[in-house]
């Protein structure tokens, strides 16, 4: 059977959705077991170690758990948009994913086959699609019809309106640089002396790549910006009358979105899939090892993030609402303001 | 600074929902205000509490704490039984706490009784309550770092926790519902390697209380929660009868080891923390620095424990070795009054404070000459903490709500008796 180039390119691109789509889940899956471990370490007990090896089952049986859960609805939520929350918030969180780049440009036949698609504005993309899923948090508090719910729907939907400003201004910085919004280009741009001309170290955006994860925290919600879950004022905020499935994908969502958020930083400032030693050492090893290489950097890259996300939730105390406002709009908002200005100003210097 | 007590009398949780209806007006577009619910099933509520708010937004126009949920009747269980058979029910008062509230007790009856207790069991008694003093601040500051969202530092405070209810353990068998005092001493002497073992844990206490300071003292967002909120002026403070680390906080210098001793503190020395800002983040550092000043007490009662016996000597009020009871006649007739029909209290009333890891605990027995006290009530500190809720929350944030109930440590069991 000969198939066409464009039926040929359907047929990939499903495949790689597919491929990423379970790829994603597992990861999501495997972060919550690497959360639970790692804060277990750091607060001197174990954590999960009774499903499997070192616990390696738990979000298996995690799962589990939690398809077989009765799925209570109480009778007074707006039903229709009770159900569409959740999936709005999942959805938002993994489509975001189909435009980073895992590895550097590998093709078969004309299809790169390590990016789900290669859009021109992939940044842009990332950071709209990430706004809409503030949609299944706000219809998810107004929905169930409950004070709790309500109130975390309200601070998340003003933290993440707020801190979003603070968020694409960090990123200006980086895009005036590489000149291009895609983020292969931007990946490319810091190409060339290893680790030296990433961003964040040869590019000087550390001001801005400190906003970003500052901005990028409050924006998935996690500590020390997670008050609209915050379990010690809001219950369990938002989703408090979720259970079951619909539970199951708002902290699905919430772990995709750290992933994306994770990669987004990864790719932005630190080099996206390229190796700390590209340029220095010549490339070695049969062509698979040279695609497969630049993926084992990426994920490296990102479960640092992930990682430093699991400290610092850990460690530090909560923001209160009114000082969480200060913080986004007296300090990250000028700080991403001047970042622009004194990068523009140093690279309108260098031309 | 309201001065009479009418400005500080709280509105009741009735009181509450009506005045947000009277604020709500009719038009629902003018209706700014809602009543939130938080308890009695919160996680910030330490227990049962139920608080009934009026929230403008995240602001709080009016408050009101609803109690008795954990209603156990046991002032009147106490009449009900023989003197020595409180104690035990005195644990119960308050799960932090139970060898303060055993002391309280003891000291109550032993005054109406006018027993003299030997100077080592005074001693013994001294260094297990201020071992249930960290222990109650431990579980105090862990809780409390949790409610602001610092979620280890209540891990670490359980590490050391543990070593406590294990030496506890150690003398009385139980570790949280000990009943290891008894009217006229302690009911048995603590094993041989419960010295060495308090004096391993009071060595490296001090280190592990600085290592929680560590984590939270120097932390911006930490100050930024508790600094300036919840501000409780001595005169208020005074007004609504607040005892023990928050009076302290507000400026006023009153501590019953120091003031009116008992049990022997007189033979100790410590300072008393005092702060004169008043906020959640005085309460925390006062009761940071109580908790050195505790560990400076116990290892002196460690070094100075004398030797000699551990109970007074009185036969008739306390049971005898469980050795002469089986050898001598007379011990097995003690043995047998005081189990089946106790023994006979003179009449009269009493009342006793002690310095309880919250506040001033006071039990007041009254005793008709027989051998079931006629009445017995607690004074319990967190009780009155707990009115000045409204007062310290009142036009501030949802949140610091949250922090002020942290930062006054109160257990429900203890208000709700």
């Amino acid at each position: 059977m000969h198939l066409s180039d464009f039926q040929l390119f359907v047929l990939i691109t499903i495949i790689k959705i597919a491929v990423v789509l379970v790829i994603t889940l597992t990861a999501v899956a495997y972060t919550v077991l690497l959360e639970r471990k790692v804060i277990g370490r750091i607060q001197n007990r174990w954590g999960p170690s009774r499903v499997g090896p070192f616990g390696l089952l738990q979000p298996l049986a995690d799962g589990i758990k939690l398809f077989l859960k009765e799925d209570l609805m109480p009778m007074s939520v707006e039903r229709p948009l009770f159900v569409a929350a959740p999936v709005i918030a999942l959805a938002c969180a993994l489509v975001s994913v189909a435009v980073v780049p895992f590895g550097q440009t590998f093709k078969i036949r004309g299809v790169d086959i390590f990016e789900v698609s290669n859009v021109n504005i992939g940044l842009l993309v990332i950071l709209g699609i990430t706004s809409i899923g503030v949609y299944g948090i706000a219809l998810s508090g107004w929905s169930s019809n409950n004070k709790y719910s309500l109130m975390g729907s309200l601070r998340a939907s003003s933290q993440v309106i707020s801190y979003e400003l603070a968020l694409g201004l960090s990123l200006v910085g980086v895009v005036l640089r590489a000149g291009s919004l895609n983020l292969r280009d931007i990946v490319n741009s810091q190409i060339g002396h290893g680790f030296l001309s990433w961003n964040f170290f040869g590019g000087l955006q550390f001001v801005g790549f400190f906003i970003y994860i500052m901005a990028a925290y409050a924006e998935t919600n996690r500590a020390p910006f997670d008050l609209p879950e915050a379990e010690s004022e809001l219950v369990a905020g938002y989703h408090t009358e979720y259970s079951s499935m619909k539970f199951a994908m708002f902290f699905m969502a919430e772990y995709a979105n750290m992933l994306t958020v994770s990669c987004v930083a990864t790719l932005l400032f630190f080099g996206g899939a390229s190796s700390p030693f590209e340029g220095w050492i010549p490339a070695f090893g049969p062509t698979w090892l040279q695609a497969i290489l630049p993926i084992f950097w990426f994920v490296a890259k990102v479960f640092s993030f992930l990682f430093l996300y699991i400290w610092v939730r850990a460690t530090l105390p909560r923001f209160r609402y009114d000082q969480l406002m200060s913080f986004g709009w007296k300090f990250l908002l000028p700080l991403a303001m001047a970042n622009i200005l004194a990068t523009s100003l140093v690279m309108a210097l260098r031309s | 600074m309201p001065t009479s007590v009418e400005d500080l009398i709280n509105p009741g949780v009735d009181d509450v929902i009506a005045d947000s209806k009277l604020h709500g007006n009719i038009d629902p577009a003018q209706d700014q205000t809602m009543v939130l619910n938080m308890g009695p099933q919160h996680p910030s509520t330490h227990g049962v509490l139920r608080v009934v708010l009026e929230v403008d937004g995240e602001s709080v126009v009016a408050l009101a704490p609803d109690i008795g949920y954990l209603h156990t009747g046991i002032e009147k269980t106490c009449e009900a039984k023989f003197y020595q058979q409180v104690v035990p029910l005195t644990d119960r008062i308050d799960y932090l706490c139970p060898m303060t509230n055993n002391l309280t007790y003891c000291l109550a009856v032993e005054k109406l009784l006018q027993l003299e207790i030997p100077e080592r069991a005074q001693y013994l008694r001294v260094l297990l309550n201020e071992l249930t003093r960290l222990n109650s601040h431990l579980v105090w500051l862990g809780t409390h770092a949790m409610d602001i969202g610092a979620l280890t530092v209540f891990l670490y405070c359980f590490r050391e926790r543990e070593e406590i209810l294990r030496i506890f353990e150690m003398v009385a068998g139980q570790r949280m519902m000990t009943s290891y005092f008894r009217i006229g001493g302690l009911s048995m002497e603590p094993p041989i390697d419960f010295y060495d073992r308090v004096r391993n844990f009071l060595k490296i206490m001090p280190e592990k209380i600085a290592e929680y300071e560590n984590l939270l003292t120097g932390n911006p967002i930490w100050m930024g929660r508790l600094k300036d909120v919840g501000h409780l002026s001595a005169a208020d403070a005074i007004a609504l009868g607040v005892t023990g680390p928050p009076l302290r906080a507000s400026g006023v210098d009153w501590d019953l080891r120091r003031d009116m001793p008992y049990s022997g503190y007189e033979k100790f020395k410590f300072d008393v923390p005092v702060s004169q800002v008043g906020d959640v983040w005085a309460r925390y550092e006062v009761r940071m620095k109580e908790m050195y000043e505790s560990v400076k007490i116990a290892t002196q009662a460690l070094e100075g424990l004398p030797d000699g016996r551990i109970t007074a000597d009185a036969p008739k009020i306390i049971l005898p070795d469980r050795e002469q009871m089986k050898t001598q006649m007379e011990s097995l007739i003690h043995h047998f009054k005081i189990v089946t029909e106790g023994f006979a209290v003179p009449a009269g009333q009493v009342y006793q404070g002690v310095e309880s890891p919250r506040g001033e605990m006071g039990y007041f027995v009254v005793s008709d000459g027989t051998a079931k006290p006629f009445r017995v009530h607690m004074r319990n500190p967190s009780f009155a903490t707990l009115q000045a809720l409204e007062t310290m929350c009142k036009g501030r944030l949802l949140a610091d709500v949250v922090a002020v109930i942290g930062s006054i440590d109160i257990v429900l069991g203890e208000i709700d008796r």
